[in-house]
């Protein structure tokens, strides 16, 4: 459904893209997560004919989007970073607009109300898009792209600056649509990736580090998971006991307090959850553990973790050694 | 592109740009008509138009500054350029609606020779060249208000920069009576000028080369424009 083929995007001696290519099925729902800056608006606007790419081609259902971007453009429904809006226009006239904009076939009135349903908006379409919240301006950009019933819909950074509530509105909303319709969506944080998509292509510094199953992802991650463990006690000796227990690789004091409390750093072989035990050590010896919680699962320690792994890969002792530096 | 132009007339309306344009524009055609015909006791059709001209050469750029800096501003143009939409399509809309704004006002401020009708002979030739004269001068304003319109995101610059780029046009109207009369370079600068070009019309020259030349630089304006769209997905 859509295909990028060595995408290159330059600004003068700055990469924003290097050599990016992948293909999206029809109905996968698929999430382009990186950090800010890390080329996944760039890939968004090249896709959608708003950017042209220094090099490479990208192809919507096969159409290359430079040799025939209205035939390609009619397969996309795309809301951007910043939803494009009118604000002088109410709700309903605006997508009357887009409407005709896209040049649309459907039946309008009954293919408008059933948008605004979809979104919930029926009830402030009346309204000027002016007078309207961050949250239902957002719904306004997704109603947008909506209009016309594409096959391909591709959300920008979705649910940056709503507040919790309307991002698991939006996030279940593209859930919905995800059974219909192809969907590509980008986004900083992992844990939308992994509510929301099927597939997951991480993208940093212009390159992709990581295409694969979201579940394969969370595996990824969770192998050798790290903890932080809040114990009060005395340090030489939970430190030793920490590292006797099975599944455990390392065991440190990070030298940080809470309160009473040391604060230790505990890393784990593989994908053995060593919680119980270091529960139960610290019960046996009367120490009170206060606090324990995962840790490395921010995006910048998988980037890490994902291109040591791709290293070892490529080169297992180099990969080996790099890991020993790390520690 | 209808739909753009749809949208492009009611933007017009829902801000004060386009009652602005129109009051102003039919309150001063009110006071220069009373001035060039009732008060001087004269039926003469060109010295409005001329004075309209140099009216328009202010007034348009104001119509036409929103037209692609606020779009750029409010990043609407990212769901224009992402639409089904060819790029000259959008320009032609949006030309088309500030022109249909343009030619409302003329036409309608023209009605007003209509009164003179009881009291001297107004030719109709005349007044059709004059008026078909302004509008297509007007079409090149507009083209050049859309064209700088579209390289920048401040509206204010937009419209100082459109009537520059109109005065300088007008200038060499006034620059080429510095050379003698049957100098080549004269010439030139006079097949250049909006103005002389203006005045052949209205004088009742219908050369084609004069429709040749509103028609092309208006052309000239809108291709710039794509193209300023076309270079900015490379940039």
């Amino acid at each position: 459904m859509i295909k990028a083929e060595n995408l290159v995007k330059r600004y003068g001696a700055n990469y924003a893209l290097n050599d990016v290519s992948f293909e999206i099925g029809e109905g996968e729902v698929v999430g382009l997560l990186g950090p800010n800056g890390a080329g996944k608006s760039t890939a968004m606007n090249i896709i959608t004919g708003f950017l042209s790419s220094t090099s490479g081609a990208a192809y919507v259902n096969g159409i290359n989007i430079l040799d025939d971007p209205i035939a390609a453009k009619k397969f996309i429904g795309f809301l951007p970073e910043q939803p494009p809006v009118y604000p002088d226009m109410t709700v309903a006239e605006y997508l009357d607009f887009v409407y005709d904009l896209k040049g649309v076939k459907l039946e309008r009135e009954e293919h408008i109300a059933e948008v605004l349903s979809v979104v919930k908006l029926t009830d402030v379409k009346g309204r000027l898009i002016r007078n309207l919240s961050k949250g239902y301006k957002q719904r306004v950009g997704i109603a947008q792209a909506l209009i016309g019933d594409p096959k391909v819909i591709i959300f920008d950074e979705p649910t940056v600056g709503l507040d919790p509530k309307q991002i698991l509105e939006v996030r279940n909303l593209i859930r919905t649509l995800g059974k219909k319709h192809t969907v590509i969506l980008s986004t900083h944080i992992l844990a939308e990736v992994q509510a929301v998509c099927e597939r997951v292509i991480i993208i940093n510094k212009g390159k992709i580090i990581a295409d694969e199953k979201t579940d394969e992802l969370t595996r990824t991650i969770e192998d050798g998971y790290q903890y932080e463990a809040r114990i009060v006690g005395p340090i030489s000796q939970v430190a030793s006991a920490l590292k006797k227990i099975s599944g455990v690789r390392s065991a440190a004091i990070t030298g940080a307090r809470d309160g009473e409390a040391n604060v230790y750093n505990i890393e784990s072989v593989g994908s053995s959850d060593i919680r119980r035990a270091i529960f139960t050590v610290c019960a046996e010896n009367g120490w009170p553990m206060i606090g324990l919680a995962p840790t490395g699962t921010d995006l910048e320690s998988i980037f890490i973790r994902l291109v040591d792994r791709s290293d070892r890969k490529a080169d297992g002792t180099k990969g080996a050694k790099r890991e020993k530096i790390r520690r | 592109m209808i739909a753009i132009f749809k949208r492009e007339m009611r933007s017009y309306f829902t801000g004060v740009i386009g009652y602005v344009f129109l009051v102003l524009f039919l309150a001063i055609a009110g006071v220069v008509f009373a001035y060039t015909t009732l008060f001087s006791m004269s039926a003469e059709v060109t010295p409005f138009y001329t004075v309209m001209l140099i009216f328009s050469a202010i007034a348009l750029p104001i119509l036409t500054m929103k037209s692609f800096s606020e779009e750029r501003k409010m990043k609407t143009e990212q769901l224009l350029l992402t639409s089904p939409v060819s790029i000259p399509g959008m320009v032609i809309g949006k030309f088309l609606a500030a022109f249909a704004m343009f030619a409302a006002a003329l036409i309608f401020s023209s009605l007003y020779f209509l009164f003179l009708i009881p009291y001297a002979p107004i030719k109709a030739a005349l007044l059709i060249g004059n008026v078909l004269a302004l509008l297509l001068v007007g079409m090149t304003f507009i083209s050049i208000g859309l064209f700088v319109s579209s390289l920048t995101e401040n509206q204010l610059s937009a419209a100082v920069g459109t009537i520059a780029i109109i005065i300088g046009f007008l200038g060499i109207g006034i620059l080429s009576s510095l050379f003698p009369a049957n100098y080549w370079f004269r010439f030139v600068l006079e097949s250049l000028s909006i103005l002389q070009r203006f005045q052949n019309l209205t004088a009742g020259f219908f050369e084609l080369s004069s429709f040749v030349y509103y028609i092309s630089i208006t052309a000239v304006f809108l291709y710039l424009t794509v193209r300023t769209y076309d270079r900015r997905r490379y940039n």
